[in-house]
């Protein structure tokens, strides 16, 4: 039994340090989908926004997330999901930005706010996160994962993946 | 001996395929992604004074059943699509759809003392306020996207105004959901141009599954009396003939697929596809009706 004195990581240092199930070198905080964290009365609430409304994720994190809570000390672990506002690619961190960059996963670009518009023609340029090159080009809307597209650059032949921005 | 034990020198802290292996107590789950629990959970889900529960979880269902149905027939695509991105991009698709059927059939539950999974399994098919739009099998890959166009076109038009309602959870189920959508319509988009602005045979069969997809369009757009909000075919028609017009294709002139005695799949009289995919998607569960996964 750990006293709450031995502590040395506060609730919302363990839970934003939760590995992201299928970004492994991502955590939740990187992602911008811890959304708050409570102590009160010995236990922790945890507050989650899941990203995409299918993410099979989501289960793992949870699970993941009581688990380190509970071997940090906090043995009371409450999960709320908070849907509004949604998720968006926007909230990953800068540091996350960089992480996803190393691991040769492009960073997703900025949202466009306003109404939703019909992208008929080729979406602007990702930079390719081997050589830097903007000479790219989207090989598939979608990816292993619902949150990445695939894409290929065209100066260093290296096809990567892409983080959608939503 | 825990995996974790075995795979030693091996770094896999990280791996949540080992965490799998790993005693979980009551949480033991058998793959990555199940042990699903309430998509809802923790959520406040009290119904604010001055909604009408009840026409809000007939409205929920309604449309939890349009992407339940709908998400089923996109998944019986995968491993007969054309190319490996175009399995992923289906896939992914159909996994969002079945995210948003699996809160809207929730929300739904919460008003109806149901859980998610009796809704989706053991009611049948007249039960069902799905479309008739989402029923039917494809063809072939050019009604696939056809159909995905006007699909998704529809429902983002509508969980854009949904995003308004008094009800707090629908209205951020749809705030979710519009994101989604505007991805499923750009990508069924650019297939249809690509279709349609492609070959003389890739044109024809472009153009021939429009015409058959649109006798069920005009459903989306008649009203409802259990409709919350509503779309004008006229705003549907602006996307839709930007589409047409860039990939070279006709809009169709085609009638109406008739109704039956004024019901269609809204009042759950639906055509003889439903059948199909239901018996599909709830034998398991029927089978074994205790079963928890």
């Amino acid at each position: 039994m750990v006293s709450r004195g031995d502590m040395v990581s506060s609730a919302r240092e363990v839970a934003a340090a939760t590995p992201d199930p299928e970004l492994p070198l991502l955590t939740i905080g990187d992602l911008g989908i811890l959304r708050d964290v409570e102590e009160a009365d010995g236990g922790v609430i945890v507050t989650i926004t899941p990203t995409y409304s299918g993410c099979p994720a989501m289960r793992e994190i949870t699970a993941d997330l009581t688990g380190r809570l509970n071997a940090a000390g906090y043995p009371r672990v409450e999960l709320r999901t908070r849907l509004a506002p949604p998720w968006s690619s926007d909230w990953i961190t800068a540091d996350g930005r960089a992480k996803l960059a190393r691991a040769g996963i492009a960073p997703p670009g900025p949202r466009h706010g306003g109404p939703v518009l019909l992208t008929l023609g080729p979406r602007p340029a990702t930079r390719c996160p081997a050589c830097g090159a903007d000479d790219t080009v989207e090989l598939a809307h979608f990816g292993a994962t619902a949150c990445k597209a695939l894409h290929r650059c065209r100066a260093c032949a290296e096809p990567f993946e892409a983080m959608k921005a939503i | 001996m825990s995996a974790r034990e075995k795979n030693q020198g091996l770094d896999v802290s990280d791996n949540p395929y080992d965490e799998l292996a790993d005693e979980h107590g009551a949480d033991a789950r058998w793959a990555f992604g199940t042990g699903f629990t309430d998509p809802l959970a923790g959520i406040d889900t009290t119904v604010p004074d001055g909604v009408d529960a009840t026409a809000l979880a007939a409205y929920c269902l309604a449309l939890g059943d349009d992407a339940l149905i709908y998400s089923h027939r996109l998944q019986q695509w995968i491993t007969r699509l054309p190319e490996l991105e175009e399995e992923t991009a289906i896939a992914n698709v159909a996994l969002d759809l079945l995210g948003q059927a699996r809160m809207l059939l929730a929300r739904a539950g919460t008003v109806l003392g149901r859980s998610e999974d009796e809704l989706a399994f053991f009611r049948d098919e007249v039960e069902f306020r799905n479309v008739r739009l989402v029923e039917r099998a494809d063809a072939d890959f050019a009604e696939l996207v056809g159909r995905l166009l006007i699909f998704a076109t529809w429902r983002l038009a509508l969980f854009e105004r949904l995003r308004e309602v008094p009800d707090p959870v629908l209205a951020a189920i749809a705030a979710k959901g519009v994101n989604e959508l505007a991805y499923h319509r750009d990508y069924a988009a650019q297939w249809v141009v690509r279709l349609g602005d492609g070959t003389e045979l890739s044109h024809a069969r472009m153009q021939a599954a429009l015409d058959t997809t649109w006798p069920l369009v005009d459903e989306l757009f008649e009203a409802h009396p259990m409709d919350l909000v509503t779309v004008a075919h006229g705003e549907f028609d602006v996307v839709l003939d930007t589409v047409l017009a860039t990939a070279g294709l006709s809009r169709p002139v085609i009638g109406a697929l008739a109704k039956v005695g004024g019901r269609a799949g809204r009042d759950g009289v639906h055509t003889e596809a439903l059948g199909y995919v239901l018996a599909e998607l709830q034998s398991v569960a029927r089978a074994h009706p205790e079963a928890t996964w």
